[in-house]
Order: structure tokens, then C-alpha cells, then sequence
């Protein structure tokens, strides 16, 4: 791997919201960065905040949102101090976004190969007409068969699949740096959700972009992603790469979810769902968030938040388990399994290592 | 879509054929004639009248005549001019009625676009305040009242336009100002509304992610999504129109259909009753129908099914 | 990344199950929808000031047979005397008039007793308009209230019918909705009152109700439709609750906003169409009063005498903005999607 420049890189991000209730504290200090071409996962159950991180990297934040503190920078510049104008410009050609729902996220009134073009002709100023046949191009490249006929056609006439990659091509159609996937396929059938994975693969490669792909599924995750991100309660909790999240994973989140996903090679025959709900964010509490849900807490995590615990160069965990004077608990039996796995791995690796050397 | 327009044109027609006949019926309730204000009329007289508007013949004769003279355009002659058709009568109306009731409709639905739209814009702010309370105003004082003051402050008091009277275009602003207030009112709510459930759709927010500016996203995605349903209130605007125009018509003496519809109530004068309120019908009627036809040429997602309500 | 605290010695001992912090408990009172459409509608300050100004014009229109006994007294030597309140001594409330560009007190000019007060004036015939007012309010708001109490029965009743029933039934009674509501309803109310002249209240009401039920029947219908289809109707209709049952145990209290928010809108477009069906003459009759026949009195001298016009129309506005602005809060109350904050 060669050293990566950063795209994108965010730093101690707060954000809160004003709502009738109170002030919910939605992303409270999160960090990450997004290099060349790599594919970051944040996985979380819904309201970890993040969707709000997304939409505060597009500059795309609700009015009651407040950002109380931090940076999102992009090459360097700080988003959250750049005009509406500057915003503009980036948004569609430098970071483009996926929604959820493609049912909803298309023009029900305008023919989608207008659609398609219309980030060309906002940011390269292109004819229409070029626009135009640079959006039957897309089009065909996101794999909608009689590309030609269809670019006439409303929005309506497409099933969910169709769409999603319709949308797809309109955030492709500027050859953008970034691309967020925000849940691109969970309101997809399944069958559907593998095609429009691989489009989203094979795209990658041929225009080399950086993707940040947010989804609640580690199904997904695990063919998709280079980097994952746990996010819990508006923080991460663990980060690493694919391989450390699900072979070695240390948070006892992250082992909860891995624990509640299901697999070929499940070590028992039952899932197990995580107890309890996540915390009330207008009033978030004191320590770890994840306290009251975890099985393995201690008296410290009702006490002060846990740091992050370097586990490995590319791997860090927000647990007091990992602290050095804690007790060594037992996982549950998959996350052993996992581990087990992981250590095999591992040791081919460095004897690899060595005999390279 | 031929046969979707058919079977429009089917209901439109049966829809006309019984408002004609329940207008026919209704009438023949009616207590009191025409002849009630001439107690001078011997006997006689009255045979005499009775015969020359066919007043004498069995009701279900009555019906006949009448409705097969619907169907020519013919009403009869009206009771309180005693020589005149009430078609001719209405034919020569028709132009002042609809010259301000086209104008008060474009003027209160232009406003009303323009104003909803804004108020949609810049949602919860004071400009958006200022015009919901225009607009709760134009919902709630009745043109009557609107009329009058118009009249009287700018009319009378400011003489800046003519008090009364039809003669030239300054004779019918005062008038179409009077009919626009409560289309304007429904139109700018509506398109508020509207508006405000657009700009919140996940499409406006894909067209944010584009990078288009603010006011491109208005112009190219949320004014033609927030605009197409308002075709569906245009026949409810043509109510409050004819409705309007029966009183403001009278407060500026302006010679049109809703002045005579009024005169003709208080003075008994049953065809011309009976023409009007074929005429108001079918004119409504024709309206909704090209309507729902406009709507569906408009609206892609309906163009297709070819199917509407 | 990784820093030095202090840690008490203790601290990573494991939780006991007991003293884990309750973290299912949910902390927020529980409101039912009705209490949380009731506290929204509270902090809609513009609606709740509505409500208030309906209330108060309600207790005074209502009481005026014991405050207002005689709104139909004339007096011909009362007749167009100016508004005169006791101690007020603003032109315009104090009994004087500008008669040929001099202002002058008619209260001495037509030689009226010293301690007679009209505080709103009096009309043509020497009649206190305060008095008519009051009598007319009332009168208005019965109209409208009654008239939108039978449209609500008619309305609801045809929604709901026709929405389970279904199938052709539903159609035929869509189509009847749709022949109704092509003709211009100020039409029919037109022709009904010419049937029943000088009937009084009741044919007025009647049109009106007449013409106003349709949009009532298609809200419920389409709400009916949509909750029919609902798992807990579905699952009542399995366990052989009789529809009649169902529809009240279960469709109405879901049917209650659409309902209540319509019927809000509905009151004062009955206010207004009695006012102007006594406008144009064929409401309510003289002598009887009401806002519309007020305004229409009051026309006649706007020239010289505009309060005669003014109060009872300024009364009218009041009461249809108050009920509109309410209405507009009940609905975003009901709906805080669509809210105005």
C-alpha cells in the first residue's frame, strides 16, 4: 500500500440540534479521515449520527442543526467555513451523495436523462446537448439496458433497482473525488442490493473515487468496505480495518452487533440480539454510552468516558476493557471464534513478513 | 385517452341533464309567479300571459318542451322583460362577467403563485408571517365588504378609479381587484403548502447535493412540482369567481350575468333564473373537465395510466 | 491517543446486575394524541388567541337575549344617530357627526334624552346596532354551527359508508359526490331558498349543510380507505367485531383530526355564505338581523354613515379570521409535519 493522501479528513466534530425538547447532542466528537480510492464504512444503529455526518460533510445540515465544534476539511479547506457559493461548487462535482431511497430521491417530473445531466451543466458549463450525451454514457455505464429510448423517461417508469443506479450516475456523472453512499441499498430487495453493490464496485475502479459508505448492515460491510467506523450514540467507539473490525474486534458494541449479524458459519445456531435502547441524546450519560447495554461494564464506565486504546497502527477501540488493569473478560463464543480465526491469519502474515525480509 | 374523454364527456352531459331537470322541478315548487307584484291583471290577463310562456300545458309537458329547448341554447323569454330571450339576454351579458372574472381569476392567481411561493421560500420568517396574514384576510372578509370599501375609498374618496359603471378598462379594475381577493387567498395557502412538502422531498435535496444554487432549484425542481397540483383547485377558483361576481357586479352596476342573476331572484323571473344557472353549470363543469384533461398532460405520472381520479 | 488518568483502585470492577442504571425507563411523561395536539395548539399563540376571541364573541352573541332584549325596537327619532359612549370623548364615538363640513352633535340635534347612550349608533329605522349586532351574531354563528353540525353527519356518515362498503356501491356513491360537487354549489343554496321563502332559519341552514357535505364525505372516505387496510381494523374485522362497532371503536377516534380541522374550516364558509345569501336578500328576512343583513343595511348610507357598515362587517372578519387562523392551528397541531414554527 502506498502511503494514501488524505481527501477528507474530520476532527473532533460536534455537532447539536435545537429541537422543542432540547438540545440533542447528535455527534459528539468524531474523528476520521478518507484516503485515495478507499471505501470507509461508518456502521451504526439508527440515530448514531450517521446520516448527520454525512450531511455535514455536503454542507447539507438541517437550520436547527449547530456545529459547536471542530473541522471537516476537504484538500485541506475547512467546509464548515466556506460560503454557500464555494459549497456549491463542490457539492455534485467533488463529493456527490447517494440517498436511501430511491423511490423518493428523483424528480417525479422531469425525464431522468435531464436529471442525469444537470450537475454537467451546473459545474463544467457544458452544452446541453453534450450534457445530454454525456448522461446517455452514464446511463449505459450504470447498466440500463436501451440507454437511448430511456433517457426520455420519467422517473415513474423505473423499478427501485433502476433508479438507485439512475441516481448512481448522477452523482458519477462529474467524476467526483468523494462519494457518500448513504444506506444506498437498504430500501432495495435483496437481490437487488448485491447488483447494485458491484455496479457500485466496479465504478470505483474505473474512476477511482473515494467512497464513505454509511449503512446499519456489516453484511455489506464486509464486501464492500477497506476501513470500518463503529459509530455509537454520536461517537465512534472502534475503528480499524475490514479485517480487525470482524476478526478482532474489541468494543463490546461492535462484538454485540458482529454477534447479532448473521453468518454461513455461525458458531451457535441463534442470534443474539443486543439488550436495551440507545441512550437519550438531549441528555446523553455520564462515561461510556454504551454502559447500561454492556454486559462486561464496569464500575469506570459509569464513571468517565474511556479513551481510544491503540490496539494495533490502524486500529483504536474506546473501551476501559482494553486498559491495561482491567480484567480480561471472555467474549461471547463468536467473537472467540473470530479472534481465532484472526489469529491464524495473523501469524501467516508475519512469518510472511519475515520471510520477505 | 379517447375513451377516458368519452366517458367524461358522458358524465359532463348527464351531469347537465339533471341539473336541468332538477332546476326545472325546483322551480315548479316555487310559490309565487312573476304576476304576484301586478294585482292589477284581470283573470283573463293572466290566461292570456299564462298561455304565451306556456304556463297552462300539463308539468310533464312543461318538462319536454323545456328540456328539448335547453338542448337548442333556447330559455325562453324572461319574465321581467317581457320581449326578450333569455339567451339573448345572457348572450349580451356575458362579456362584462367574464371580462373581470378572467381578470380577477389571473390577477389572484398570479399573486397567489407569487406569493405562495416566497412565503414557501423563506418559510417562518417575517416576509412568510406578513403574507399568511394577507392572505388569512383575503379569506375572511367577504368581497361584498371588499367591494364597498374599494369603492368608496378609492372610488369616491381618492377618485382614482371610476365609482361604478362599465366603459373601458379603468371601469373594471376596481371590480376584478374585488373578485381576485379570494382567489388569491387559496391559491398562495395552497401553493404554500405545497411548496413547503416539495422543498422538503428527498429530490430537492438530491438537487442540493448537485450543487445547484437555491434559486435554481426552485426554477428547475420545486415551482413545477408545487405548481401542477394547483390545476386541481382551478374549478373551486370558478365557483368563488361566479360567486363573486353576483354581488361585486351589483355594488359597481356593472351589466353582466351575476347582476342579472340577483335582479332576476328578487323579481321572480324563473327562465332567466333557470338560464344562469344552466349557464354557471355548464361553464363548471367544462371547466373541471379541462382541467382534469390539463392535469393529466401536465403531470407525467398520470399522462400515462391515462387514467384520472 | 492514549492518556494517563487517575483510577481508582475499584473501577474496573464488573457491575453487579442491580445497581446497572436503568436504561429502558422512558423518562418523558406519556401524552396521548390528543394532549400532545392539545400542547402544541397551546404554543401556537396565534390560534390560541383565536380561540379565546371565539369563545368571548360566543358568550356575548349568546347571552344577547338578556343583555340586547329589543334589537328590533325602532324609533324613528333616533334614526342614524352616531356612536356615543359615555365619558369617550373621541370623534367618532361621542354622538357628533360632520354634517356639511361642520361637526356637530346629533344626539342634541334630534333632541334625544340627555342620559341615552348608543354605543355603537343606530341604524335607518332608529334601532341601537349594538343591540342588532349582538342579536346578528348570534344569529350568523347558529347558522354556521348548525349548518356544519349536519354536514358533519351527512358527510362522515356518506365517508365512511361509502369507503367500506367498497366496490360498486363505493363508486356509484363517488359519482354522486362528483354530479354534486360540478355544480356551483352557490347555485343550489339559490334555488333551495327560492323554494323555501321566507321559511326562516331552517332552509337556510339546510342549504347551506347541502352544499358543504360533499368535501367532508371525500376527506373521510379517503382517510377510511386509508385505515381500512390498517393491521388492528383488519385484525378486529377477523375477530367479528360488527362494522358498526368497528367504525365507532376504531375509525372515528382515527378519523377525529380530519374531522375536527374540516369542520373548523367549514364554520365560517357557512358564516360567510349566510352572509351573503342575506346580503343579496334571499336569507334571513327582516326584521331579524344578522351580520350579512346588517351589512347590507349598513350599505345603503356607507356614503355618510360608514360605521353603520363598518362595526358589523369588522365583526364578521373578526370572527371568520379568528376561525380560520384557528383552524390553520388545529392542523398544524394535529399535522407538525406541516407546521408553521
Amino acid at each position: 500500500m502506498d502511503t494514501s493522501k488524505k481527501v477528507l479528513e474530520v476532527k473532533n466534530l460536534k455537532i447539536d440540534f435545537h429541537t422543542y425538547a432540547g438540545t440533542v447532542k447528535a455527534i459528539r466528537d468524531v474523528s476520521f479521515d478518507l484516503n485515495q480510492g478507499e471505501t470507509l464504512a461508518i456502521v451504526g444503529e439508527s440515530g448514531s449520527g450517521k446520516t448527520v455526518t454525512t450531511k455535514t460533510i455536503m454542507g447539507l445540515l438541517a437550520n436547527n442543526a449547530e456545529v459547536v465544534g471542530g473541522t471537516v476539511e476537504f484538500h485541506g479547506k475547512d467546509i464548515l467555513k466556506m460560503g454557500d457559493k464555494d459549497l456549491q461548487n463542490i457539492r455534485g462535482k467533488d463529493i456527490a451523495e447517494i440517498f436511501q431511497d430511491p423511490m423518493t430521491s428523483l424528480d417525479p417530473t422531469m425525464k431522468i436523462g435531464r436529471q442525469i445531466a444537470e450537475p454537467l451543466m451546473i459545474h463544467k458549463g457544458v452544452s446541453k446537448e453534450k450534457a445530454m450525451n454525456r448522461a446517455l454514457e452514464m446511463l449505459k455505464l450504470v447498466g440500463i439496458k436501451d440507454a437511448e429510448e430511456r433517457i426520455n423517461d420519467y422517473p415513474h417508469q423505473f423499478s427501485g433497482g433502476m433508479r438507485q443506479r439512475i441516481v448512481i450516475a448522477i452523482a458519477l456523472i462529474c467524476n467526483p473525488e468523494v462519494l457518500i453512499a448513504d444506506e444506498p441499498t437498504t430500501a432495495l430487495d435483496v437481490t437487488i442490493q448485491a447488483q447494485i453493490l458491484d455496479l457500485m464496485k466496479e465504478l470505483q475502479e474505473k474512476i477511482s473515487t473515494s467512497i464513505i459508505f454509511i449503512t446499519h448492515d456489516l453484511g455489506v460491510v464486509a464486501s464492500m468496505a477497506d476501513r470500518v467506523a463503529v459509530m455509537y450514540a454520536g461517537k465512534i467507539v472502534e475503528y480499524g480495518s475490514v479485517d480487525e473490525i470482524f476478526y478482532n474486534p474489541q468494543h463490546p458494541y461492535t462484538w454485540g452487533l458482529l454477534n447479532s449479524m448473521p453468518t454461513l458459519d455461525t458458531a451457535k445456531g441463534q442470534l443474539e440480539p443486543i439488550p436495551g435502547t440507545p441512550p437519550d441524546l438531549l441528555d446523553p450519560p455520564v462515561g461510556d454510552p454504551f454502559a447500561a447495554r454492556n454486559p462486561y461494564a464496569m464500575k469506570i464506565d459509569e464513571e468517565q468516558e474511556p479513551p481510544f486504546f491503540k490496539v494495533s497502527e490502524s486500529h483504536y477501540a474506546a473501551t476501559w476493557l482494553l486498559h491495561p488493569e482491567a480484567p480480561k473478560v471472555t467474549p461471547p463464543a463468536e467473537i472467540t471464534r473470530r479472534w481465532k480465526i484472526y489469529d491464524e491469519k495473523f501469524r501467516i502474515e508475519s512469518t510472511n513478513d519475515a520471510v520477505g525480509e | 385517452m379517447a375513451r377516458y374523454l368519452a366517458k367524461r364527456v358522458f358524465y359532463l352531459l348527464l351531469t347537465l341533464f339533471l341539473i336541468a331537470s332538477i332546476t326545472f322541478f325546483l322551480m315548479k315548487l316555487m310559490p309565487g309567479t312573476p304576476l304576484n307584484n301586478q294585482a292589477k291583471l284581470t283573470k283573463s290577463q293572466i290566461q292570456i300571459i299564462y298561455e304565451q310562456y306556456g304556463l297552462n300545458k300539463p308539468v310533464w309537458q312543461q318538462y319536454i318542451d323545456y328540456m328539448i329547448n335547453a338542448a337548442h341554447g333556447n330559455f325562453g323569454t324572461s319574465f321581467q322583460f317581457s320581449n326578450q330571450e333569455v339567451s339573448y339576454l345572457i348572450g349580451s351579458r356575458i362579456g362584462p362577467s367574464a371580462t373581470i372574472g378572467i381578470q380577477g381569476m389571473v390577477l389572484g392567481v398570479v399573486l397567489g403563485i407569487v406569493t405562495g411561493s416566497i412565503s414557501a421560500i423563506r418559510k417562518n420568517t417575517w416576509v412568510d408571517g406578513t403574507a399568511n396574514i394577507i392572505s388569512i384576510l383575503g379569506l375572511s372578509v367577504p368581497s361584498f365588504v371588499l367591494a364597498i370599501v374599494l369603492q368608496y375609498y378609492i372610488g369616491l374618496k381618492l377618485q382614482w378609479l371610476p365609482v361604478a359603471g362599465w366603459g373601458g378598462f379603468a371601469s373594471t379594475v376596481l371590480p376584478s381587484i374585488a373578485l381576485a381577493a379570494s382567489p388569491f387567498a387559496t391559491t398562495s395557502r395552497f401553493v404554500r403548502t405545497e411548496m413547503v412538502d416539495v422543498l422538503g422531498s428527498d429530490y430537492i435535496e438530491l438537487a442540493k447535493a448537485k450543487g445547484m444554487s437555491r434559486m435554481g432549484i426552485v426554477y428547475h425542481h420545486a415551482l413545477r412540482n408545487s405548481l401542477i397540483p394547483l390545476v386541481t383547485v382551478v374549478g373551486p377558483l370558478a365557483v368563488a369567481i361566479m360567486t363573486g361576481s353576483m354581488v361585486v357586479e351589483n355594488i359597481f352596476s356593472i351589466p353582466g350575468i351575476g347582476e342579472q342573476f340577483v335582479k332576476s331572484i328578487l323579481t321572480n323571473d324563473y327562465p332567466t333564473i333557470m338560464g344562469v344557472t344552466m349557464l354557471y353549470s355548464g361553464l363548471l363543469v367544462l371547466v373541471l373537465l379541462l382541467t382534469d384533461i390539463i392535469y393529466g398532460i401536465i403531470d407525467p405520472r398520470i399522462r400515462i395510466t391515462g387514467k384520472g381520479a | 491517543m492514549e492518556e494517563k488518568v487517575k483510577i481508582p483502585k475499584d473501577a474496573f470492577q464488573p457491575v453487579s446486575k442491580e445497581d446497572r442504571l436503568d436504561d429502558e425507563k422512558i423518562t418523558a411523561p406519556s401524552r396521548t394524541f390528543l394532549q400532545d395536539a392539545w400542547r402544541r395548539l397551546k404554543e401556537n399563540k396565534a390560534a390560541f388567541i383565536s380561540m379565546w376571541i371565539l369563545i368571548i364573541v360566543a358568550i356575548f352573541a349568546f347571552t344577547s337575549p338578556i343583555t340586547a332584549p329589543n334589537p328590533n325596537n325602532s324609533n324613528p327619532d333616533y334614526a342614524n344617530l352616531p356612536a356615543k359612549i359615555p365619558g369617550v370623548s373621541i370623534n367618532g364615538f361621542n354622538g357628533t357627526i360632520v354634517q356639511g363640513g361642520e361637526r356637530v352633535d346629533a344626539y342634541k340635534a334630534n333632541n334625544v334624552p340627555a342620559g341615552k347612550y348608543f354605543y355603537f349608533g343606530t341604524d335607518y329605522l332608529g334601532r341601537s346596532l349594538g343591540q342588532r349586532i349582538l342579536h346578528g351574531t348570534m344569529i350568523s354563528l347558529l347558522i354556521g354551527v348548525f349548518a356544519t353540525l349536519i354536514d358533519l353527519l351527512i358527510g362522515v356518515g356518506y365517508g365512511i359508508f361509502s369507503a367500506w362498503k367498497g366496490g360498486k356501491v363505493d363508486i356509484f356513491m363517488q359519482r354522486i359526490i362528483e354530479i354534486m360537487s360540478s355544480v356551483p354549489n352557490i347555485v343550489i343554496m339559490v334555488l333551495l331558498l327560492l323554494v323555501f321563502k321566507n321559511g326562516g332559519i331552517l332552509p337556510i341552514v339546510l342549504a347551506i349543510a347541502i352544499n358543504e357535505w360533499t368535501t367532508m364525505a371525500r376527506l373521510t372516505r379517503a382517510q377510511t380507505l386509508q385505515l381500512k387496510n390498517q393491521e388492528y381494523i383488519l385484525a378486529a374485522q377477523s375477530l367479528g367485531e360488527s362494522p358498526w362497532k368497528i367504525s365507532i371503536k376504531h375509525l372515528l377516534p382515527n378519523l377525529s383530526s380530519v374531522i375536527i380541522i374540516q369542520t373548523m374550516f367549514t364554520i365560517p364558509t357557512a358564516i360567510f355564505f349566510e352572509a351573503f345569501l342575506s346580503y343579496i336578500g334571499i336569507g334571513i328576512q327582516a326584521p331579524t338581523a344578522s351580520l350579512g343583513t346588517l351589512i347590507n343595511d349598513g350599505q345603503r348610507n356607507f356614503q355618510f354613515l360608514p360605521f353603520q357598515m363598518w362595526y358589523p362587517a369588522i365583526v364578521l372578519a373578526i370572527i371568520m379570521i379568528a376561525f380560520n387562523v384557528l383552524a390553520d392551528g388545529l392542523r398544524d397541531a394535529f399535522d407538525p409535519r406541516t407546521a408553521r414554527r
